[in-house]
């Protein structure tokens, strides 16, 4: 048992608690230093996992030191540290970007960031699949608050279509882990992959349809067609920041159906093998194809992001739809690569309106931007990861894919549709960017030029820092997604780690 | 008995999605309670339907009510309650805003009243 694998989960909580009890004590700039600090050691936290995990050791962490499948387990494998990892530093870079003024007006923006990490580092870690739920809405409540933060009559109805549909998903979660347990009498995912497995055949019916509810819940988490519609609105409404760390949350849903759909449902769950095989590689392609339009067709930057975060999101899921060893990996490769650059994106769009005046981020000519060289700049490196032109890791990430998907029965269309929606990204984003920075005009009382905005733009420098270093470091980040695959794909030493594990030792 | 509860968890349920899919806020709160209603009677009921059996260990039982259920259910209640009082506090805020309770802010517009 090792309890370094709940210090992720428990850190955040008390970092949040910490933040809720001094929110009239202490004044804002050391709260933020405080909230910085902690995110820093989530950071570390993360980081500390990986040497034990990267060797193919599952850490377990027996709460109560209840045994498995009686008590809850906390779970870190190579996939679950990865995804902690992504998230921490994805948070540290919002963060940095949100102490510049965006927190301002509400007391709580603090306590619900930290504990909108503790939701998602709790919906990594855990190995229980009413605990997965119950993170979820943690997650869920604190993301509710951080897309209201400020008010706003666009984010109120924004708001208000996000916690409605989420409302109705998670009633969708209950039913399907009801289901589950009603079949099998377990809730422990080992547990009930093991149990799967020896299924009677006359529940086989409804074991399938609790199995494709589940599906239809991460689906509708990770913004598939056709339950995608929420996203670019919800997105594009709320402060930079918070859309920033958003950029994790579809891949909240993503990990969730890698998750249950390789372990529960996965190669050896006999009659329930690849259950939601005939429906998620196509859905995931449909994504593409839609976000893509939304891209091309977006009035606004940020809808234009939005969207652009959906199409992220269909090639993410093509590339767990395939399968193979060498898809998933290119997926999680992809998905840190997709994460950091979205999150790029929308607080680069955040300091282009900012410099624009009240035409904020639509897509009319406009005035000169300040510094329009420099954010110019920023904007171009960012267009191309985002739209996956060599030589960044953005190419990288889809080659991988487009690799992986080479030889497959799907491979028309496949590398038809990514290579297509890569094109319309790129005609898109050069759109975009012409129209904001060659075709702006300096107004006859043109402000005086301002120095560049260091402290939002060390933010976007940073998460592009990350990217470029996916790129530098990819032989030894793409050898860590292939033994992350390997292990997804056999799921008898996850099941063995769980539930072989003596109490106590 | 349990075709009773089967209908009574599909009736909330309708119910529901019914009121769920209305262009005002109030319904739409409604139905979602109602939902929320319909998933914990269900999650309280997978561990099939007993009559007077204990949960917890004791001599002269003949046998055991599953107690997983009632705690996830617990659970379950907890959160639904709190997350219908955040709906309901955001409708109210929505309509203070937006100034109409049509779930699309439209002033009047073409949903059901």
């Amino acid at each position: 048992m090792s309890h370094l694998v709940i210090a992720p989960v428990i850190f955040p909580l008390i970092a949040a608690t910490a933040l809720l009890l001094t929110r009239r004590a202490v004044p804002l700039p050391a709260r933020r230093l405080l909230n910085l600090g902690a995110v820093a050691v989530e950071v570390l936290l993360a980081a500390l996992l990986v040497p034990s995990v990267a060797e193919g050791a599952i850490l377990i962490h027996t709460l109560g030191n209840w045994p498995a499948p009686y008590g809850i387990v906390l779970v870190a494998d190579r996939l679950s540290v990865w995804m902690l990892l992504i998230t921490s530093l994805l948070a540290f870079f919002a963060l940095l970007y949100a102490v510049r003024g965006t927190d301002a007006g509400s007391r709580h923006f603090h306590p619900l960031f930290q504990l909108q990490l503790f939701g998602l580092s709790g919906a990594f870690l855990t190995g229980d699949l009413f605990n997965l739920f119950v993170f979820f809405e943690v997650l869920l409540l604190a993301s509710y608050g951080l897309l209201l933060h400020r008010g706003g009559p666009e984010r109120t109805r924004a708001g208000l279509h996000f916690v409605a549909l989420n409302l109705a998903g998670s009633t969708l979660f209950l039913f399907a882990v009801g289901t589950l347990y009603a079949m099998l009498g377990t809730l422990n995912m080992a547990d009930l992959a093991v149990k799967a497995a020896a299924a009677p055949p006359e529940n086989l019916g409804v074991m399938r349809a609790a199995g494709l509810l589940l599906f239809g819940v991460f689906a509708l988490k990770a913004a598939l067609v056709p339950l995608y519609l929420w996203l670019p609105a919800a997105y594009s409404a709320t402060s930079a920041p918070v859309a920033a760390l958003f950029a994790i949350m579809t891949k909240v849903g993503a990990y969730g159906i890698l998750r249950v759909y390789t372990l529960i449902f996965g190669d050896q769950a006999g009659p329930l093998a690849d259950l939601i095989e005939p429906w998620l590689l196509p859905l995931a392609l449909t994504t593409m194809v839609v976000g893509s339009l939304g891209v091309l067709s977006a009035a606004e930057l940020r809808r234009q992001v939005a969207y652009l975060v959906v199409v992220s999101v269909g090639l993410l899921l093509t590339a767990f739809g395939l399968g193979s060893g060498p898809s998933i990996s290119a997926g999680l490769y992809y998905l840190a690569h997709t994460t950091f650059a979205a999150a790029a994106l929308f607080l680069l769009a955040d300091v282009i309106a900012m410099g624009r005046g009240d035409l904020q981020d639509r897509l009319d000519p406009g005035p000169v931007i300040a510094n329009a060289k420099l954010i110019g700049g920023l904007f171009f490196v960012t267009a191309i990861l985002v739209s996956g032109l060599p030589p960044l890791s953005g190419f990288l990430g889809k080659y991988l894919v487009l690799r992986a998907a080479a030889g497959t029965a799907s491979m028309p269309w496949v590398l038809g549709i990514i290579l297509t929606a890569g094109l319309l990204g790129v005609v898109a984003l050069a759109r975009t960017g012409s129209l904001l920075f060659y075709r702006a005009e300096a107004p006859p009382d043109a402000p005086p030029i301002v120095g560049p905005n260091w402290g939002r733009l060390m933010p976007v420098i940073g998460l592009l820092t990350l990217c470029l270093l996916l790129v530098v470091g990819a032989g030894v980040l793409t050898d860590y997604t292939r033994e992350t695959a390997g292990q997804l794909l056999q799921p008898g030493n996850y099941i063995r780690a769980v539930l072989g594990d003596a109490p106590g030792d | 008995m349990e075709a009773l509860i089967a209908l009574i968890v599909g009736v909330l349920t309708a119910c529901g999605v019914y009121l769920a899919l209305r262009g005002r806020t109030f319904p739409l709160v409604l139905g979602l309670t109602l939902l929320s209603y319909a998933v914990n009677l269900f999650l309280f009921v997978t561990g099939r339907l007993t009559v007077a059996l204990p949960a917890v260990i004791s001599e002269e039982a003949a046998g055991y009510a599953d107690p997983l259920p009632q705690a996830l259910v617990l659970t379950a209640i907890v959160i639904s309650f709190g997350m219908t009082a955040f709906l309901i506090m955001l409708a109210l805020k929505a309509r203070a805003e937006l100034g109409t309770d049509h779930v699309d802010g439209q002033r009047g517009g073409s949903g059901p009243r």
